[in-house]
């Protein structure tokens, strides 16, 4: 089997005396769409601020595409793309600006950059916006320049923060079925992080993290029928419940 | 990773400052506001009140507009430095700081990068700047505008890092006044930039010490200087050594294990 996108290994993180994650521990294989889900506070910003490399990792283990982040970290950023939960695009440029710079940050050359441009956002709809600035786009089109922008320069893992936060019902779902194609068709690794259980298609993994903790891992079906769970709901209170009366 | 990534990268950041000072057209007429204010209203004020001996690098009695050039020159990179670590705190809580962190390229690397792109801004708006003085007969000589753009690269890379190094304090944007009280002013009025060095050794030892040891008083005189086709080698050694420092610093700031970063918990929860 080839290499997982990302691995985990006995991560731990504290905030001083908090403790944020305690011993967590999986990965995501290429081609696999794997949800983080847990409540506010679960320590899913931690997670990402880790993986995104905003904070060093004391304890524990990650690894993308077999590059520790540690260690090799330019070589598994270079494989890594992320679509923050707070929009990070520069809302005085346009679509192609902000872009652009993104591919400058990923050393693309301009004509390879404009290329792959054009074809991210034709695929989202979005290259008839491509010269409008930021400021006037809804904040479900944002997050499409954001896609777009985290898939540039064609990374092996995608991270997703609470992507669809603050948008309406059809971004949401256009979103949804979005990654879910390119999982399908590309093999793109997704950790998608949510807390909204509609997000969450059969076909996907399921993380369940509470309060630092890996509550439940698996493919959603197989853990349903583990937990005798109805729906991802049902799953999660009674992944969530058991912590609390352990 | 090649060089040309770097590159590519370099002219990426550069070309982003430049396109929002650009797009941010109240941004370039209020920075260039501040410094001709002090030139047409203070210094002509004062121009009655101060007499400035000959002393180097001038060669004849200046008037007191033509001595108080180059302070502005660096009060506009002061400010720039300091706005540039207001953009840091601004982009930190817009996350796009974190998008360029996340980048595959070292952290050393993108501050500095992202620290010449300011700079060069700055020295923009120095040039627009000593075009409107040469208007009004502040004319040194024309090798000078050649000379100066080293000094002001230099001066403007040491201030935009002392910017730096205070982003990695703030935690907010409201923080950016107590910058100005405790940072600007004292930066700028304990300096060489109003008044030259023996005059405020006549009012105060105190005031003569502190500004004698003031970076932005090195960075000053070595703009001076340089104006005039002359290097003041002590100057820029102090402007380089301050850089060095302020610049290693920030670095280790911004460093995700040793920084302030996890002690302000910049991630989230």
């Amino acid at each position: 089997m080839s290499v997982a996108a990302l691995t985990v290994t006995n991560l731990s993180f504290a905030y001083g005396e908090k403790k944020a994650l305690d011993r967590v521990e999986f990965s995501v294989a290429e081609g696999e769409c794997a949800i983080l889900l847990g409540p506010n506070g679960a320590g899913k910003s931690t997670l990402f601020a880790l993986i995104t490399r905003l904070y060093d990792t004391r304890q524990g283990e990650i690894e993308l595409c077999g590059f520790s982040l540690r260690k090799q970290s330019l070589q598994a950023l270079a494989r890594l793309g992320v679509v923050f939960q707070q929009t990070t695009l520069d809302p005085d440029l346009t679509v192609t600006e902000n872009l652009r710079y993104h591919a400058a940050l990923h050393g693309m050359r301009r004509k390879t950059a404009d290329a792959r441009i054009q074809e991210e956002l034709e695929r989202l709809a979005m290259f008839d916006r491509r010269f409008e600035k930021v400021r006037f786009l809804n904040g479900g089109h944002r997050r499409r320049v954001e896609i777009a922008r985290a898939l540039l320069h064609q990374p092996k893992l995608l991270l997703l923060d609470e992507p669809t936060v603050g948008l309406d019902a059809p971004s949401r779902q256009a979103i949804v079925s979005h990654v879910h194609e390119l999982v399908a068709e590309q093999h793109l690794a997704v950790l998608w992080a949510t807390h909204l259980f509609d997000e969450v298609a059969a076909e996907d993994s399921l993380l369940v993290l509470d309060k630092g903790v890996i509550k439940g891992r698996g493919k959603l079906e197989s853990l349903l029928a583990e937990h005798q769970a109805g729906n991802v709901a049902d799953l999660f209170a009674r992944l969530t419940n058991q912590g609390a009366k352990r | 990773m090649s060089i040309v990534h770097y590159w590519r990268a370099l002219s990426g950041i550069a070309g982003r400052e430049l396109l929002r000072f650009l797009y941010q057209r109240e941004r370039f007429v209020s920075a260039l506001v501040r410094p001709l204010v002090w030139l047409f209203v203070f210094a002509a004020g004062f121009r009655a009140a101060l007499g400035v001996a000959i002393m180097p690098p001038y060669e004849t009695y200046i008037l007191y507009e033509v001595y108080i050039t180059p302070g502005l020159l660096g009060m506009i990179q002061l400010f720039n430095g300091m706005q540039s670590s207001l953009s840091m705190v601004y982009d930190r809580e817009m996350g796009s700081m974190r998008i360029l962190m996340v980048s595959p390229l070292p952290r050393w690397f993108l501050l500095c990068a992202k620290l010449l792109a300011g700079t060069l801004v700055s020295i923009l708006q120095a040039y627009v700047f000593l075009a409107i003085a040469w208007a009004y007969e502040i004319q040194p000589p024309w090798q000078g505008y050649f000379y100066v753009a080293p000094a002001l690269l230099l001066s403007g890379m040491m201030l935009g890092a002392l910017g730096l190094l205070l982003s990695t304090f703030i935690r907010q944007l409201e923080n950016f006044a107590g910058v100005m009280n405790f940072v600007i002013f004292p930066l700028f009025f304990m300096s060489t930039a109003l008044y030259p060095l023996w005059k405020i050794k006549e009012s105060s030892e105190i005031l003569y010490t502190l500004a004698q040891y003031n970076p932005f008083s090195q960075a000053v005189e070595a703009i001076r200087f340089a104006l005039y086709q002359q290097w003041n080698w002590t100057a820029l050694a102090a402007t380089a050594a301050s850089f060095l420092l302020f610049i290693g610093a920030a670095i280790l700031g911004y460093n995700p294990s040793k920084g302030m970063m996890v002690k302000k918990g910049g991630g989230g929860d």
